[in-house]
């Protein structure tokens, strides 16, 4: 039992870094059909350049708390940026074509960000500071710590963030509108292009939000994190539904959850014969599993026709 | 003063021209209206107008001002507002919503409220529906919406593409009186309508069109009379 809640923690904090990243992915599929595989590259920079910013502000005595939060503010904003150029140049020439091209750029555009990424931070794995002291608090005997609950409260409080700009305001209602009809949009006297930016830069602002938190949850990064996670976070938008953020949310917490659970019980259930090193599987065996049977994904309604 | 005035107006669709050399003028307070056989060419014409479409040849001058390259957002807060062909509601937004984007070009809180409220008047279906999705509405009502949406961004220009597409005659006689007592208040109105004799009933001038290109224009009421659109157009 205590295994099971341990697992459900870990499951959870890293759950809800998915749907964070997911969250990403979904928005901009809604908006344009375009899976950007190029997110789980935000994330990235998001990590690194909190990496590089912490690691120049630790050594100035600046509280770790606040060190850490100015990590984040300059990691979003650079995020945001990224990604707004990304779309200007690479995506929005692109708005026409045929559907596979931008897909292509994308995984191009995914392949240039990971190198530029290894020619700044180099190739091998860097140690995020764990400068913000770990307090360990015990609960039905599994423990969590203070960085999983700050991870949990900041993701839910991201989401919840969303969600309201998404239902309640005039940017939300038009980035609605675009996705559902571009050409009549632009008869409200919408602007098409600032609002699917828009859709880009906010979808990075919480990739880089959610590369900092990875980073100090992990406690290192590396100029390939975003690739396994990118594509655990797009398997998570699609297991709740592309397009859907209440579906990139619960995909996200799903898949963090089987994923911690498979880890902590294969080695009991195979007699172990396989190991915790597996962990990578089990959320791609739980997306094979809803796709055959739900193939628009959990909360879906349309079935992914063009992709 | 002419409101919106196509010069030699040239759309193509690839190397087809569907819209060949067309001129016709608005002006301001008119009501004035476009009919023609599907696909004679007046949907492409509105478009063009709309900023939808590029004009291949020709020019458009709205409001004083060419409006070549414009694009139809920009088109919007500059008075032009276009009632598309299917309504276009967003189907998954509430019609509050859909109400709210109608006037996105707008800041003036306040009196956007007062205009729902005269909109949910003026249309007690919406209001009855308000907080309901607008794809469950049915073809009227969405049609009701459409043009209520439209109004929302107070149009000096209203161009409406046939708004009685797909609906019963008795829902079409109603949006048909609320278009006229629209005009009535001054805003300028250009209808593309296939129903010609309704449109001709209702506009006070028309433009006949056939084949890309103006055939006939005049004065609604004579055209109604005309021996040519009677044996067209409204198959006597």
């Amino acid at each position: 039992m205590e295994i099971f809640l341990q697992q459900v923690i870990n499951g959870l904090t890293l759950g809800c870094v998915y749907a964070v990243v997911a969250l990403g992915y979904t928005m901009v599929y809604g908006i344009i059909q375009l899976i950007n595989f190029a997110h789980g590259e935000v994330v990235m920079i998001g990590a690194m350049v909190a990496f590089s910013v912490i690691g120049v502000l630790m050594k100035t005595g600046m509280p770790p708390l606040l060190v850490v939060a100015a990590g984040t503010v300059v990691a979003v904003p650079a995020c945001m940026a990224t990604a707004w150029l990304m779309e200007r140049v690479a995506y929005r020439p692109l708005r026409n074509a045929p559907r596979l091209a931008p897909l292509i750029t994308a995984i191009g555009i995914s392949i240039i960000l990971q190198h530029v990424a290894m020619m700044i931070w180099g190739r091998s794995p860097i140690a995020f500071p764990q400068i913000v002291k770990t307090h360990t608090f015990e609960i039905g005997g599994a423990l969590i710590t203070n960085v999983q609950i700050a991870i949990i409260v900041i993701s839910f409080t991201l989401m919840g963030a969303l969600m309201f700009l998404v239902y309640r305001t005039k940017l939300g209602v038009a980035m609605r509108a675009t996705s559902q009809r571009q050409d009549v949009a632009g008869l409200m006297g919408i602007d098409i292009n600032r609002v699917i930016s828009a859709t880009f830069v906010i979808g990075a602002a919480l990739a880089a939000v959610a590369g900092v938190m990875i980073g100090s949850y992990y406690g290192q990064t590396q100029y390939t994190m975003g690739e396994l996670l990118g594509l655990k976070a797009f398997c998570a938008a699609v297991l709740g539904g592309i397009g859907n953020l209440a579906g990139a949310v619960l995909g996200g917490v799903l898949m963090g959850l089987v994923e911690a659970l498979g880890t902590g019980y294969i080695g009991d259930l195979t007699n172990n014969w396989f190991g915790s090193n597996y962990r990578d599987v089990f959320a791609f065996i739980v997306l094979i599993l809803v796709l055959v049977f739900r193939p628009s994904g959990l909360l879906g309604e349309r079935v992914g026709d063009r992709a | 003063m002419n409101l919106l005035e196509l010069h030699a107006v040239e759309v193509r669709y690839g190397g087809i021209r569907a819209v060949k050399g067309v001129s016709l003028s608005v002006a301001e307070g008119e009501m004035v209206c476009l009919v023609g056989a599907n696909g004679a060419g007046k949907t492409t014409t509105l478009k063009a107008a709309a900023g939808l479409l590029p004009a291949a040849a020709g020019a458009i001058h709205y409001a004083g001002a060419p409006i070549a390259g414009m694009k139809s957002f920009e088109l919007v807060r500059r008075g032009m507002a276009l009632v598309p062909e299917g309504r276009g509601v967003f189907g998954q937004l509430t019609v509050a919503e859909n109400l709210a984007m109608g006037a996105y070009v707008r800041d003036d809180a306040a009196a956007i409220a007062a205009d729902r409220e005269r909109m949910l008047q003026l249309f007690p279906r919406l209001k009855e529906r308000y907080q309901q999705s607008a794809g469950t509405l049915s073809g009227g009502e969405q049609q009701m919406l459409a043009i209520a949406r439209a109004l929302m961004s107070r149009p000096r220009l209203l161009l409406l593409d046939e708004p009685s597409m797909g609906l019963a005659p008795l829902i079409v006689e109603r949006i048909f009186e609320i278009v006229a007592d629209i005009a009535r208040e001054g805003v300028t109105i250009l209808l593309v309508e296939q129903n010609a004799r309704l449109a001709l009933e209702t506009c006070q001038r028309a433009y006949v069109m056939e084949s890309g290109a103006i055939s006939l224009a005049g004065n609604a009421r004579e055209l109604l009379d005309n021996p040519q659109v009677r044996e067209a157009y409204l198959g006597e």
